[in-house]
C-alpha cells in the first residue's frame, strides 16, 4: 500500500514521557511524529501542581544533563521553588518546584511547536501495525495509517483507564478525559502480559473559599534556585503554598462511610502505590494517628483552583465536601473538581530490554506509566531514553544504557526490567545504592558527556561544562598541594568557624574536610580572591569533604563494573546450562539478563547459579576463539 | 586474570594432621604478610618456595601457629593466580583461627567450589571439565547450604533477626527523614541519636562474634588433655569417657575414632581428648613432658585434668607441670579416694586457689558426675543443650559478622566525627546487609516495606 504517510519514529501520547520521547527522537535528526488524543493536554499535569523532590528533583537534573527539556520548562513556569533537605548530606539534597500547571504546559506545547523535525498532531492510535514481530506504524481511531521505523508508546492512565468514585465506576482517562481501549485489547492481543495499577488524586477548591489564617504558610526559598544548568533567568516571585491539617471530625465523617469508599467497596482491583495511599487508607492504616498533614497547593498564578494535598480519595462526591469541611481553613472551601481513583492498563516491564524497547516486538518502545511507574519525573526520564533509543536502533548506533551508579534514571529502569514491580513504581533515594555519588550537584559532571555523545547537548553547552569540568578538578588538585601552616592568620579564621587551632601545618585540602570549614574560610586563611565561580567551588568542597566516602562507593562500582563487563551472549540457551536452579532458569529466561551485574540482581538467582552461568559462558568464549 | 583474593581452607576439615589455608587472588601474598612472622616477608621470597614462620595477629602480638607457607606467584598456581598456602598443624581450632585473621585483614570468604572456578576462568582447566566445575560448584553450594541451615536454625537466628529489625527501625526514621523531608509525624534522625543506637548494635555484634568461640568449642570439639603421673588412673578416666557411652561420632568424616583423638560428649560439650604423649601405650607421661612436642600440646590444650593419686603426696614434678600450665584452665582431680587419704587438698589449694579440685574414684565411678559438672560450668557456666545453636559456629557467618562490626565501626567514627546522617547510613545499610547474608535472607525490598509499613506516607 503507497499514500501513508512515513516517519521515522511515532510517539503514542503528549505526557511527560511523550514530550521527551518526541524531543529526543527529533532532537537525533529523525522525522518524527507524536500523537495525542487532545492536544490541549500537552504535559498535562493530571495530579499534583509539583515537580521534583527527593531522587525525583535529581532526575529533573539528570533529564536536562542529558538534553531533555523538563528541567527548563519547569525553570521558567513554576510558582514556588525549594531545596529540600538542607540539613543533611549533599547527596540527598533535592529541588522541588511547585509548577503553574497551564503554563507548564503552554511552554512545553512551544517547545514542542517549535522542533524542526517534530510533528504534532491530534488523534487516537487504536493499533500498532505489526509484522513479523517487527512494528510497521500506526493506525488511528479514524482509520489512517502512518508508517513508522520505531514507535513509542506513552499511554499512562489512558489505556484502558477507568474512573472510581463511590460506588459509580467508569471508564475514562484522567482527569474525565477519552480513554484508550482498543490499543489496550491490542497489546494483549500481541501477547503482553498486562497488570492492572490504581492511583488517585485529591479534590480541587476555590482559593477565595479557603481561611488561610487557620493554615500555617509554606514559602519559596529567598535564594533563585532552578533545575537546568543552563538556566541563567530566574523567577523571583513566588507564591506560597499552605499547610493544615485533618481534624477528629475528617476520620469520624471517612470512618462512618467508609462502606461507600471505592477502595473499601470492592469496586478497585488494580493495585495501589504504597506511598500515595488515599486519606481512606491513612485513617484506615495508621487510626492512632490523630491527624494528618494537608498541603493546599495554588495550581497557577493564573486560576484560584487549590490542589489540596493529602486528601487523595474515591469517596462518593458529597462525602469529599463534607470531608473538605472538617479540615481546619476549608470549613467552607467550595470544590471545583472532586477527586478519584484511576485504575490503568500496564506491562509488566520485565517483558523489556534495558533500552526499553520490548522484547517481544522489535523496534517497539514503551515509556513511563505503561511499565509500571508512576510520576511525571519518573516518566520523563524513561521517555527521554526510550526517545534516545529508538533513535539509535533506527540509525544503527548502540543504545544509551545508564547504569546505576551512573544516574537514578538507571536506577529506575535497572529495577523495572530486572526486578519489575508489584504497584505503581516510585523513585525513593533509597533504591539507590550508590546515592552517594548521584547528587543533583554533580548530575551535569555524570552526565553532560553522554548527552553530548547521543547528540543531545551542542557544542556550546558541552565547553562550558568541559571549562567547569576542569576548573572544579584543577582546584581539588591545587588545595591538595597547598600546606596551611598554624599562623596567626589561619588559627584566627578556624576559631571563629568554632574549630580546633592547628598544632601543625595541614594540607588545605584536609582542612576543609572539617565539618566547620567552608571553601570561602579556606580563602580567607590563604588571603586569595575566589576565582572560579560558586558553583565549582561548592563542587569542590563537597569532593572534598566527602573524599573518603566517595572513595569507598567508587570502589564499589569498580566492583560492579567488572561484572558489567562481563556480557552474556544474546543467544544464550539457558536450557543448556548444566547444573542452573530450576527458579534460577526460569527467571534468566524471562529476564534475558545482558551482563552478569544485572543477571545478580534478578531475585531467586544466586552466587552459585552466577558462578555457573560464568563458567559456561566462559566455555563458549573459548570455543568460540578455537573455533 | 587477578581477582580480589580469597581464602579458605582447603583441606577436609579433621582429617589428616595438617591442615592448609589457602588464599588466592592479587592480595594474596600481601594478606598473608600482614600475618606471617618468619625470616623475611613472603613478598621477598623466591615463588614455589616453602618457608617455616608463624602467624601472629597483628593486634594483640599473640603468636597464633606454627606454620609452613608456600608462596606461588602466578601464573604457573592452581587458579593461575598469585596462591599462599598456610599449613598449619595445631588442629582446627587454630587453623579456624589463621582463617579468621585472614578474612579480618582483606580476604573474602572464598564461595563454595571458587578456587575451581577461577582455575577455569583463568584457563587453568580445560573445557572438557567445564561441566564438572559446574556441577562442582552445585554440589558444594548445596552441601554448603545444608550445613549453614542447620547451623541456622533456633535461637542464633531469632537473635541476629531481632537485631536486623532494630537497625531496620533506625534506618526507616533516617529514609523517612530524607524521602519525606516534610512528614512531621517522626523525630528528625539527628547523628547523635545514630551514634547512640550504633553503639547498641556494635555490643551485640560483638556479642555475637564472642560467642563464635564458644560454637567452635561445640563443632569441633573442645582440645583436652589428661596429664599426670604414672598410676595415677589416667587410663581409667580415659575408658570412663569413652566406655559410658559418651563417645560421640562426629559430623566430619574421617574424625571418628581417631587414633591421636577421641571425642567425648560432657553435659553436652564434645570433648577432644589429644592424647599427646600416649596415655595408652605408656604411663611415663612425667618423663614425657619433657619432650617438646607433648609441651606443645599441653600449651595449646583448652583443657587440662590433671590427675593426681589421693594415696601420694604432692610432687616436685607435679608442681613443675602445675606452674608451667596454671594460666591455662585446669581441673585438678584427686583420684582413688577409696584408697587412703595422703594428698594435702589444702595445700594444693593455696598454690592454685584457682584451680577447681574434684575428688574421684573412677574404678568405683564416685565423683565423676561432679567433675562433669566442673568441666561444663568451667565453659559454659553450667549444663548447655546439645541442640542449641546460639553459638555462631560457621566460618562464613564469622566472617560475615566480622565484616558487619568494621561497618558498623566505621558508621560509630563517621557520627563521631559530625557528618551527615545520610552518609552514616551508608555504613549502618552495610552492616544490616551482612547480618541479611548471615541469616541467607533477600534484603532488597525490606527497607521499603519497612518505610511504607512504619509511616503513613504519601500525598
Amino acid at each position: 500500500m503507497t499514500g501513508n504517510m512515513k516517519y521515522d519514529v511515532v510517539v503514542i501520547g503528549a505526557g511527560h514521557a511523550g514530550v521527551e520521547a518526541g524531543l529526543a527522537s527529533a532532537r537525533k535528526g529523525l522525522k518524527t511524529l507524536m500523537l495525542t488524543i487532545n492536544l490541549d493536554n500537552i504535559a498535562f499535569m493530571p495530579c499534583n501542581p509539583s515537580v521534583g523532590g527527593p531522587a525525583k528533583g535529581i532526575v529533573v537534573r539528570e533529564v536536562d544533563a542529558l538534553g531533555g527539556q523538563m528541567a527548563k520548562v519547569i525553570d521558567k513556569t513554576h510558582i514556588q521553588m525549594r531545596m529540600l533537605n538542607t540539613g543533611k548530606g549533599p547527596a540527598v539534597r533535592a529541588l522541588r518546584a511547585q509548577a503553574d500547571k497551564t503554563l507548564y504546559q503552554q511552554e512545553m506545547k512551544r517547545v514542542l511547536e517549535d522542533e524542526q523535525n517534530l510533528d504534532i498532531l491530534q488523534g487516537m492510535v487504536d493499533e500498532i501495525i505489526v509484522e513479523g514481530d517487527v512494528v510497521k506504524g500506526v493506525k488511528t481511531n479514524i482509520g489512517t495509517v502512518y508508517d513508522a521505523g520505531a514507535v513509542i508508546v506513552t499511554t499512562g492512565t489512558f489505556l484502558r483507564g477507568e474512573i472510581i468514585l463511590g460506588d459509580l465506576k467508569y471508564s475514562s482517562g484522567p482527569n474525565h478525559q477519552m480513554p484508550s481501549v482498543p490499543l489496550a485489547d491490542q497489546l494483549k492481543q500481541l501477547g503482553f502480559d498486562i497488570v492492572r495499577f490504581k492511583t488517585g488524586t485529591p479534590p480541587r477548591v476555590n482559593s477565595d473559599s479557603i481561611d488561610y489564617s487557620k493554615t500555617e504558610i509554606q514559602p519559596g526559598d529567598d535564594v533563585p534556585r532552578a533545575f537546568s544548568f543552563e538556566t541563567t533567568e530566574f523567577i523571583i516571585d513566588q507564591l506560597p503554598c499552605w499547610l493544615t491539617y485533618t481534624s477528629e471530625n475528617t476520620h469520624r465523617i471517612i470512618n462512618d462511610n467508609l462502606h461507600l469508599s471505592a477502595m473499601y467497596s470492592g469496586n478497585i482491583v488494580g493495585t495501589g502505590p504504597r506511598y500515595c495511599p488515599s486519606i481512606e487508607d491513612k485513617v484506615v492504616r495508621f487510626n492512632d494517628k490523630p491527624r494528618h498533614q494537608i498541603f493546599l497547593e495554588p495550581e497557577g498564578r493564573g486560576t484560584k483552583e487549590v490542589y489540596v494535598q493529602g486528601l487523595s480519595t474515591s469517596m462518593p462526591e458529597n462525602v469529599q465536601r463534607d470531608m473538605l469541611a472538617s479540615v481546619p481553613g476549608l470549613e467552607n472551601a467550595r470544590m471545583m473538581r472532586s477527586g478519584y481513583a484511576i485504575e490503568y492498563d500496564s506491562l509488566v516491564p520485565t517483558q523489556l530490554w534495558p533500552s526499553l524497547e520490548t522484547k517481544k516486538i522489535e523496534n517497539l518502545f514503551t515509556a513511563g506509566q505503561i511499565n509500571g511507574t508512576s510520576g511525571y519525573e519518573e516518566a520523563a526520564g524513561q521517555g527521554l531514553l526510550a526517545g534516545v533509543n529508538a533513535a539509535a536502533k533506527l540509525l544503527g548506533e548502540e543504545p544509551l544504557i545508564l547504569s546505576r551508579s551512573d544516574a537514578y534514571i538507571g536506577v529506575l529502569i535497572d529495577d523495572l526490567v530486572t526486578k519489575g514491580t508489584n504497584e505503581p513504581y516510585r523513585l525513593l533515594t533509597s533504591r539507590a545504592e550508590h546515592r552517594l555519588l548521584l547528587r543533583h550537584d554533580n548530575a551535569d559532571l555524570r552526565l553532560t558527556e553522554k548527552g553530548h555523545e547521543i547528540g543531545l547537548i551542542g557544542e556550546a553547552r558541552y565547553d562550558a561544562f568541559l571549562v567547569k569540568k576542569q576548573n572544579v578538578e584543577a582546584e581539588i588538585d591545587r588545595l591538595r598541594n597547598i600546606r596551611i601552616k598554624p599562623n596567626e592568620k589561619a588559627q584566627a579564621v578556624i576559631e571563629s568557624r568554632g574549630g580546633t587551632l592547628l598544632k601543625d601545618g595541614i594540607l588545605a585540602f584536609d582542612l576543609l574536610k572539617r565539618p566547620e570549614m567552608d571553601y570561602e574560610s579556606i580563602m580567607e586563611i590563604l588571603e586569595e580572591d575566589i576565582k572560579i565561580s560558586k558553583e565549582e567551588y561548592e563542587q569542590a568542597e563537597i569532593q572534598t569533604k566527602y573524599d573518603g566516602y566517595i572513595a569507598k562507593s567508587l570502589a564499589q562500582v569498580e566492583k560492579m563494573k567488572r561484572m558489567e563487563n562481563k556480557k552474556i551472549p544474546a543467544d544464550i540457551d539457558y536450557d543448556a546450562v548444566h547444573s542452573l536452579a530450576t527458579e534460577a532458569l526460569d527467571k534468566l529466561k524471562k529476564v534475558k539478563p545482558l551482563d552478569i551485574a544485572q543477571a545478580s540482581r534478578i531475585s531467586g538467582v544466586n552466587p552459585a547459579d552466577i558462578s555457573i552461568l560464568l563458567v559456561y559462558i566462559e566455555q563458549g568464549n573459548i570455543k568460540r576463539v578455537n573455533a | 586474570m587477578q581477582l580480589e583474593t580469597i581464602s579458605s581452607i582447603s583441606t577436609p576439615v579433621g582429617e589428616g594432621a595438617i591442615a592448609i589455608v589457602r588464599l588466592s587472588g592479587i592480595d594474596a601474598v600481601e594478606i598473608a604478610d600482614t600475618l606471617y612472622k618468619g625470616a623475611g616477608p613472603l613478598s621477598s621470597v623466591d615463588s614455589h618456595t616453602i618457608n617455616y614462620g608463624h602467624i601472629v595477629d597483628p593486634e594483640t602480638g599473640e603468636s597464633v601457629e606454627e606454620v609452613m607457607a608456600a608462596v606461588m606467584r602466578a601464573p604457573k598456581t592452581y587458579t593461575r593466580e598469585d596462591i599462599v598456602e598456610i599449613n598449619c598443624h595445631g588442629g582446627i581450632h587454630t587453623v579456624n583461627r589463621v582463617l579468621q585473621l585472614t578474612l579480618k585483614h582483606g580476604a573474602r570468604m572464598a564461595e563454595p567450589g571458587e578456587f575451581t572456578k577461577r582455575a577455569f576462568l583463568n584457563g587453568r582447566i580445560d573445557l572438557s571439565q567445564a561441566e564438572g566445575v559446574m556441577d562442582f560448584i552445585r554440589s558444594k553450594t548445596t552441601e554448603a547450604s545444608k550445613v549453614a541451615n542447620q547451623q541456622m536454625q533456633g535461637r542464633l537466628k531469632t537473635y541476629v533477626e531481632s537485631l536486623r529489625q532494630s537497625i531496620l527501625n533506625i534506618l526507616a526514621q533516617v529514609e523517612v527523614n530524607i524521602d519525606y523531608p516534610e512528614y512531621d509525624d517522626v523525630e528528625e534522625a539527628t547523628t547523635s541519636f545514630l551514634l547512640e543506637e550504633a553503639g547498641k548494635v556494635e555490643k551485640e555484634i560483638e556479642k555475637l562474634l564472642k560467642s563464635s568461640s564458644q560454637g567452635k568449642i561445640l563443632r569441633e570439639g573442645l582440645s583436652t588433655v589428661i596429664v599426670g603421673k604414672p598410676n595415677v588412673g589416667k587410663s581409667s578416666l580415659l575408658n570412663y569417657f569413652i566406655q559410658d557411652n559418651k563417645a560421640i561420632v562426629t559430623d566430619v568424616a574421617g574424625t571418628t575414632r581417631d587414633i591421636l583423638e577421641e571425642y567425648v560428649n560432657v553435659n553436652g560439650i564434645p570433648l577432644k581428648l589429644v592424647d599427646t604423649a600416649g596415655i595408652r601405650d605408656t604411663d611415663d607421661i612425667v618423663e614425657k613432658i619433657g619432650v617438646e612436642r607433648s609441651r606443645q600440646a599441653l600449651i595449646q590444650a583448652e583443657l587440662i585434668l590433671y590427675v593426681v593419686n589421693n594415696n601420694e603426696s604432692l610432687t616436685d614434678e607435679d608442681i613443675e607441670i602445675l606452674d608451667s600450665v596454671s594460666d591455662q584452665k585446669v581441673i585438678v582431680i584427686v583420684n582413688k579416694l577409696d584408697l587412703e587419704t595422703k594428698f594435702d587438698t589444702e595445700d594444693l589449694g593455696r598454690r592454685y586457689p584457682d584451680m577447681p579440685v574434684v575428688g574421684t574414684s573412677i574404678i568405683n565411678s564416685t565423683g565423676v558426675d561432679e567433675l562433669e559438672d566442673r568441666i561444663a560450668e568451667l565453659f559454659f557456666e553450667g549444663s548447655i543443650q546439645s541442640t542449641d545453636s546460639t553459638y555462631v559456629s560457621n566460618n562464613r557467618h564469622i566472617g560475615l559478622l566480622e565484616d558487619a562490626k568494621r561497618a558498623i565501626t566505621d558508621a560509630i567514627e563517621s557520627a563521631e566525627m559530625d557528618v551527615p546522617v545520610d552518609i552514616i547510613q551508608i555504613d549502618l545499610v552495610k552492616t544490616w546487609e551482612l547480618l541479611g547474608e548471615v541469616i541467607g535472607e533477600d534484603v532488597s525490598e525490606q527497607l521499603i516495606d519497612q518505610l511504607f509499613s512504619q509511616f503513613c506516607l504519601g500525598k
